[in-house]
């Protein structure tokens, strides 16, 4: 699996050594570049102060907090539904992913069980986010290293899988459907059927984006050996999702820390690979797609009868204490430790977003790399902006 | 023509008007069928539908638009070398198309050093994209005239090599003879299709293909205006009719070199000479053969920029000076063994 | 000897080129004239327009004579953008011979789709049915001010709203149906 040999790492270090001698020689000091804040790359409001030296990057900071809402202090003065409103929107393209860490926090509180066919209803709607999000991820990295179209293919195919959101939840992007102790509602008539054949389309897709872009020689020219994050340092910096998996790092919060989703009642297979370059991270994020389409066919077709709300008050009062529960979302691990006090509202949200950590590894890692592979490595990264700064 | 011998201005002036007509419209023709619709039906999509019948009068929207923008030059730009750019490589484009022959006597100037006229020409237009990109004072528009020098500067090589190897099966630098030799050719005796150096300068043609690709600055060699990381790269500063001058001379620019590429390789204007179409004919049909070619090989070139990712810049000049530059000698020196063998 | 492997980005190519095929002639080679606009997925609004959901959240409708007043809308709603004033009056008695009972009269019931998340709190919280989600999405409007929709617009949204939609098999909800004729 492993395509960069010893003698390629030696090449590109002899040529780093190379340039630097060069540049103690000419004694260029770097010209500053400012990537952002408004910036087709940055996925957002991101700013990537570089300093460069010809091509070269001397060193990169990133800027974060141009998109800074104040979450954390919003949702102190607002009731347990209308926070599940709100975080909808920290992470937008992972729609349905968002709300799941904190009712399953709220839940842990109430010591709440939700039925088991809301546990797979929910688990569905996870993992058709997953599909959606990573299937612009996959569209946008190919867009980002100048293959236009991709993109539209990402575009197109991912319409299906929005549509069956909207059909069970009524919001594309914001559904605002997990309620404490359930689900709001149940599934519309004919929507298994729908999702498994937009699970279809999906597949094509993945093959359709495995012969544009994965076997394309120039993608591999451009991504492969670029960015390698060992292992060791992507634990260290907090990286999660399938940065760390392409590090080879066999870690996933839906197989060894699952709670409450009914992942342990499926087949499926944590996907790694071993270089930790931007093409690793590519392709594990390809075959998670591919995973997840599997995934939802089985769930579709072991969906448990039953009641989808357990018994809650109508007025929502979570007991005093403090829970943290983090699942595996789209963009790595998302996390909500909620402290409460017993009333209706939370004291205390802590949101812990995988974007943030995801891209504190900029600096680090932008060192001594060439201008365009810094659009490579942040795209291989995958971060959304209201995932960093929310 | 029909008309007799007419004056040399009298010539010259109707040779100017219609090349002011024929470029635009080719290259109106061009950014239509492949920018509009070519890249929207691979994309599964429409492309523009509402501005005329299927979006054909797009363009004419798009052109208006452009013409009542505001002329903004950046503050701290250099007024004079901010404004000379554009006409650089309208200029280009233009002389591209002095050689270029439409038919047994449509063409301006039937120059005797007709393809070395056009490698120079193309030349010129690297100035221009160098000093958009120093007089903009913006440094994504600077590190993109930077790469477009280098780039440009390196895929010349490849090309001139490229066409050396006609040169060489022709015998000749003048295009118009080059399109004899090809009608009146034979393949082994065989002369259906005339003798279209396609196919003895195959490996010719590929690395002409792919060093037109980057003389045009397409993906995969689109480095000077990577619009993910430099935006606009030298052309990010310029609005309205200096943008309206770049983007239509880059798609002219493209209809040139596909026309040059038809000309040298597939027999350009002409239809084998085995088909016994009579002279007069081919005054009529001569136009719209070459056309049809350019716009054949127009579409290869944007059906390649569509579909690929670009090449970062190392890996572009390692591409021209290890592999292009060797091949095309080695294409070169086959080609003289061959010609003097057979 | 094993056939010349293709490289990758001739790959690449025939994707792009059977994608622009299958959009010109959706109906395969046999009818040799384009037709694009059958064959690409792009919908020509407003010419021609896609159908949402029943359940697509487009836009809050009341239905007045369920409306009591209670505020739990209003109350619950994250943006607060839900304006209602009300005073009471007297109603007949029910039999005869009873005392008048007090019902709230509606005066003022405003939703200001400027500030509305589209979350559907106020749908769900309200414990008299007369709030429902209508697909309907046209109503973009020029000036901010006239995306205030008062109790008149509110109740003509309320034309649009679709019924409930059957439940897959193994649900255990009940679908209730859309009080339409509005009985108290």
């Amino acid at each position: 699996m492993t395509a960069i040999s010893d003698r390629q790492k030696l090449a590109y270090i002899a040529a780093q050594a190379a340039d630097a001698r060069v540049n103690v020689e000419l004694e260029t000091e770097g010209m500053i570049l400012n990537m952002g804040p408004q910036h087709p790359v940055t996925h957002g409001t991101l700013r990537i102060v570089a300093r460069l030296d010809g091509e070269q990057v001397i060193s990169a900071d990133p800027v974060m907090g141009y998109m800074h809402r104040g979450y954390e202090k919003l949702v102190e003065v607002r009731t347990y539904p209308q926070v599940t409103t709100l975080i909808n929107r920290i992470d937008w393209l992972g729609s349905f992913a968002n709300e799941v860490p904190f009712i399953l926090a709220a839940e842990q509180l109430m010591e709440i069980e939700a039925p088991p066919r809301a546990q797979w209803i929910r688990t569905i709607l996870f993992e058709l986010s997953r599909i959606s999000n990573i299937t612009l991820f996959l569209g946008d990295m190919a867009a980002q290293l100048g293959a236009l179209t991709p993109l539209f293919f990402a575009f197109r195919d991912r319409e299906f899988v929005l549509n069956q959101i909207e059909a069970v939840t009524g919001g594309r992007f914001h559904p605002n459907f997990d309620r404490i102790g359930g689900i709001k509602d149940d599934l519309p008539k004919g929507w298994l059927a729908e999702t498994k054949s937009a699970m279809v389309k999906m597949r094509s897709f993945c093959d359709e984006m495995e012969l544009l872009v994965l076997g394309s020689e120039i993608f591999e020219a451009r991504a492969r050996g670029v960015g390698v994050i060992p292992a060791d340092v992507g634990l260290q910096y907090g990286l999660s999702g399938a940065n760390i998996r392409a590090s080879g790092v066999d870690w996933d919060i839906r197989r060894d820390n699952n709670i409450g989703l009914a992942y342990d009642q499926i087949d499926w297979k944590v996907w790694t690979h071993t270089d930790g370059d931007s093409f690793a991270r590519f392709w594990v994020r390809l075959q998670e797609v591919r995973e997840a389409t599997h995934m939802v066919d089985q769930l579709c077709d072991g969906l448990p009868k039953g009641p989808i709300m357990a018994k809650v008050p109508r007025i929502i009062k979570v007991p005093a204490g403090e829970a943290y529960v983090a699942t595996e979302n789209p963009l790595g691990e998302m996390g909500y430790y909620i402290v409460s006090k017993g009333d209706l509202t939370p004291f205390r949200v802590r949101i812990r977003t995988a974007s943030f950590n995801n891209v504190s590894i900029a600096p680090w890692i932008l060192r001594g790399v060439y201008v365009p592979d810094i659009v490579t490595i942040l795209a291989s990264l995958y971060f959304i902006l209201g995932d960093i700064d929310r | 023509m029909i008309l007799g011998q007419l004056a040399f201005w009298q010539e010259t002036t109707i040779k100017v008007l219609l090349a002011a007509i024929v470029v635009p419209t080719g290259a109106a023709i061009a950014v239509y069928l492949f920018l509009f619709k070519l890249i929207s039906f691979m994309q599964s999509r429409l492309g523009p539908m509402e501005a005329g019948p299927h979006g054909t009068l797009q363009l004419v929207a798009e052109v208006g638009k452009w013409l009542q923008k505001e002329d903004i030059i950046p503050d701290k730009a250099d007024k004079f070398l901010f404004k000379v750019p554009p006409f650089i490589v309208l200029a280009t484009t233009f002389l591209l198309f002095v050689v270029i022959p439409a038919g047994p006597n449509a063409v301006v100037s039937s120059l005797p050093v007709g393809i070395f006229y056009v490698l120079a020409v193309s030349s010129i237009s690297v100035i221009g994209t160098l000093v958009a990109g120093w007089a903009s004072a913006n440094k994504y528009a600077f590190m993109g005239g930077l790469r477009a020098a280098g780039q440009l500067i390196a895929y010349e090589l490849p090309m001139v090599l490229a066409v050396i190897g006609v040169v060489i099966q022709a015998g000749t630098l003048n295009l118009q003879e080059i399109v004899y030799q090809q009608t009146n050719g034979s393949i082994f005796g065989f002369d259906f299709i005339g003798n279209p150096y396609i196919l003895t300068q195959f490996v010719g043609f590929v690395i002409f293909m792919i060093a037109v690709q980057a003389e045009l600055g397409q993906t995969p060699f689109d480095m000077p205006v990577a619009e993910s990381e430099v935006i606009g790269g030298y052309m990010v500063e310029y609005t309205g009719i200096r943008f309206l001058v770049f983007f239509l001379s880059e798609f002219a620019a493209a209809v040139g070199f596909s026309a040059i590429a038809a000309t040298l390789f597939l027999g350009g204007w002409s239809l084998p000479g085995a088909w016994d179409i009579p002279r007069t004919a081919m005054h009529f049909i001569g136009p719209i053969v070459i056309l049809t070619k350019a716009m054949v090989l127009t579409g290869v070139i944007f059906w390649v920029r569509f579909s690929m990712p670009r090449l970062r810049e190392d890996q572009l000049q390692r591409m021209a000076w290890k592999f292009l530059i060797p091949v095309s000698l080695l294409n070169i020196t086959i080609t003289a063994i061959l010609k003097v063998a057979l | 000897m094993p056939a010349p492997k293709i490289p990758g980005f001739l790959k690449g190519l025939g994707v792009t080129a059977r994608t622009a095929k299958e959009t010109m002639f959706p109906d395969g080679l046999k009818n040799p004239v384009p037709h694009p606009t059958k064959g690409a997925v792009t919908v020509q609004y407003p010419h021609a327009k896609e159908e949402p959901t029943p359940r697509s959240r487009g836009v809050i409708s009341l239905q007045e004579d369920n409306c009591t007043s209670c505020m739990l809308c209003a109350r619950e709603c994250p943006d607060w953008c839900i304006y209602i004033e009300g005073h009471k009056t007297l109603a007949p008695p029910r039999r005869e011979g009873g005392k008048p009972r007090s019902v709230n009269k509606l005066d003022r019931f405003d939703i200001d789709y400027s500030l509305c998340m589209y979350c559907g709190i106020c749908v769900e919280v309200c414990p008299f049915e007369a709030l429902y989600w209508s697909p309907e999405y046209e109503y973009s409007e020029m000036r901010i001010a006239d995306l205030l929709h008062d109790k008149e617009r509110l109740g003509q949204w309320f034309e649009t709203v679709p019924d409930f939609e059957a439940h897959e098999a193994g649900a255990e909800v009940k679908q209730k149906p859309v009080s339409r004729k509005g009985a108290k």
